[in-house]
């Protein structure tokens, strides 16, 4: 008797110490890489390279953020990067509700076949290549509106994926509200304004920060497709550009022009690196845990089946 | 509410409905027909429209000619591919690096899922949630520059702990040997999606029936008994969803940035995926016809294994997607 309860009081202390433990390794593993860099990034450049810089900088500076915003080029890169990022989302939002709503019409006669040619998109790809000509037959080649436009690389004005949420949070909610709205007289694009559009705002900011993060995060259309107009440069890409000095042999070996020159006053290409790193990652990491109960709950939604 | 029931009582509308002549149906839906036709236009141009570039994998492409004036050349650019034993290692490294991607991102979601689940404490939890949703949205860019320098042997953390803990004598070029590189593919990818795929899992737990698990307490089960017996085939059909979805994605080679960013000329014959070939191919050497007939055979398989998925799942009795 004595043995049994024993047991079953020191079991779950034993269980839950060690999960806690694991818990704290995954917070740990997942936050040092990210903490490293902001410590380097706000250490003096010079000083860093002597190594042991963990998660707290040893000569505090901000001369590497003074770098980055001074080189005219990346300080050019943030603000386009934030226009794409702003329009890319605003028209990619409001498409996708306004698609997603005429797919939620039960009596909408061709919702069969706008839902399945969006849903194939998620598994059809024509391919870079006869993509990358398409591109260049419309003149697209090193324009902003290729931004805007180009479908794939996480970027594009509609996923299908987040048509579905959308389209399935529109069926959580009352019928009777449209129907009353049609028997008033308002057409389909009334009651989508008026009374669809104003509901579904978690949802849409759900997929506003999803589109928003993919516009904000991708590279691949500006290599492909904009790398000749330094203008185009996006912050991702002048990322690449300091990177791939280091890290890969793929890309060009190119140095920012800023890094090279003020070597000589305390500031590394390390240095720079994890500065924009920050630079390119904070807008979305201050916004996104405040939108953290709604993506929950919206890629729930978008898990439900037809 | 009279008014309602005589609403539906009334039988003139159902029969004139399904009478209803096509081009009228259409005029009365106009408007959402309307408003989805800038978005299925815009799908068709950009999604479907290159379809037409796939007559160049039939063609021996020359630039600086119609493509209506190209030589025809059949399926030599797909039975060069498949005889090419470059295209070979290139297939075998794309679906290794799936499949280790794969199946270390199912096991690692779902066993975080359900050591979060045991975890009673809301604030807590949600902490932890918060924090393991954060690599999901640094962008590719970020994320390999944050592993390759965690790799170096300057300073990288990897090597530093594992010296530290005797567990190697002297630092190792990580991104230099093949060997490792698969490994390295997968544990980026866990280490960038684990918490995000959590969310799923976690629904899909909330959502079982509590009483199974009061009867199964009934019956004596464990902690670990009722993960097995309750919680693991409750969350079945969801981890069935997710495997068909992922199957269809299994020539994606667990991802293209991370090869693009961390392989190098060290490590190429393991790096090199399709997509990776494809841009080779078409960007850099110039031979479209081969890039293209690539692409295809990445498109079409991927359909096909989908479907496949998809039928198999059905005869087992499982949810399945389509």
């Amino acid at each position: 008797m004595q043995t049994t309860i024993k047991r079953s009081r020191t079991e779950p202390l034993v269980f839950h110490t060690i999960n806690y433990l694991f818990m704290l390794f995954v917070i740990v593993v997942t936050l040092y890489p990210f903490l490293n860099t902001l410590a380097v990034s706000l250490n003096a450049g010079l000083d860093t390279t002597r190594g042991g810089i963990y998660v707290w900088p040893r000569e505090w500076t901000l001369k590497n953020y003074d770098a980055v915003f001074q080189d005219g080029r990346v300080f050019h890169a943030f603000w386009v990067s934030v226009a794409r990022t702003v329009i890319g989302t605003v028209a990619g939002v409001f498409l996708t509700a306004m698609l997603a709503y005429t797919i939620s019409r039960k009596e909408y006669m061709y919702r069969k076949f706008v839902t399945l040619i969006f849903v194939l998109t998620m598994y059809f790809s024509a391919g870079l290549i006869p993509s990358y000509f398409l591109i260049k037959d419309l003149h697209l080649l090193n324009t902003f509106l290729v931004y805007i436009l180009f479908p794939g690389a996480g970027a594009g004005l509609i996923s299908a994926f987040n048509m579905l949420v959308v389209r399935t949070y529109i069926h959580t909610l009352p019928e009777s509200l449209v129907e009353s709205a049609k028997i008033d007289g308002a057409s389909d694009f009334r009651v989508f304004m008026s009374v669809i559009l104003p509901l579904c705002a978690p949802v849409l900011a759900t997929i506003a920060l999803f589109t928003a993060v993919g516009q904000w995060n991708t590279w691949f259309d500006t290599f492909i497709f904009a790398s000749s107009r330094e203008n185009l440069s996006t912050l991702q890409y002048e990322l690449i550009r300091l990177l791939s000095s280091t890290v890969n042999s793929n890309a060009n070996p190119n140095i920012s022009s800023t890094a090279a020159k003020d070597t000589a006053t305390m500031i590394t290409p390390l240095s720079i690196r994890a500065a924009i790193t920050i630079v390119a990652s904070v807008p979305i990491l201050v916004v996104y845990p405040f939108l953290q109960r709604h993506f929950v709950a919206g890629l729930q939604l978008g898990s439900v089946k037809e | 509410m009279p008014q309602q029931i005589v609403h539906k009582v009334e039988p003139t509308p159902q029969p004139a409905r399904r009478t209803e002549p096509y081009w009228r149906k259409m005029v009365r839906q106009r408007q959402l027909i309307l408003m989805s036709l800038p978005m299925v236009a815009y799908v068709v141009l950009f999604a479907y429209g290159p379809i037409w570039g796939w007559m160049m994998a039939f063609q021996q492409y020359k630039p600086g000619f119609s493509i209506f004036d190209q030589k025809w050349v059949g399926f030599d650019q797909f039975r060069f591919l498949i005889m090419d034993e470059g295209f070979t290692r290139v297939l075998r490294n794309t679906i290794a690096m799936s499949v280790i991607s794969l199946v270390l991102s199912f096991v690692t979601a779902i066993g975080l899922a359900l050591l979060l689940n045991e975890i009673k404490k809301t604030g807590i939890k949600r902490i932890i949630q918060t924090i393991s949703y954060l690599p999901h949205f640094l962008s590719w860019i970020i994320v390999t520059g944050l592993v390759s320098m965690s790799l170096s042997t300057e300073g990288g953390i990897v090597n530093i702990v594992l010296v530290k803990l005797h567990l190697i004598n002297e630092p190792i070029v990580w991104l230099s040997e093949g060997k490792y590189f698969w490994g390295i593919v997968g544990a980026t990818n866990v280490w960038k999606e684990v918490g995000w795929n959590t969310i799923i899992y976690l629904a899909a737990i909330a959502s079982v029936d509590p009483s199974l698990y009061e009867a199964a307490e009934m019956d004596g089960a464990g902690r670990y008994r009722k993960i097995w017996n309750v919680t693991l085939p409750g969350i079945r059909p969801v981890i069935v969803i997710l495997l068909i979805l992922n199957i269809g994605w299994i020539l994606n080679g667990g991802g293209f940035e991370i090869q693009y960013f961390l392989g190098n000329g060290q490590v190429l014959d393991y790096s090199e995926t399709i997509d990776i070939f494809v841009l080779k191919y078409g960007l850099r050497i110039g031979n479209y016809s081969l890039g293209v007939a690539a692409g295809i055979f990445k498109t079409v398989v991927s359909i096909i294994l989908l479907y496949c998925a998809n039928v198999i799942a059905k005869r087992l009795g499982e949810e399945r997607l389509i």
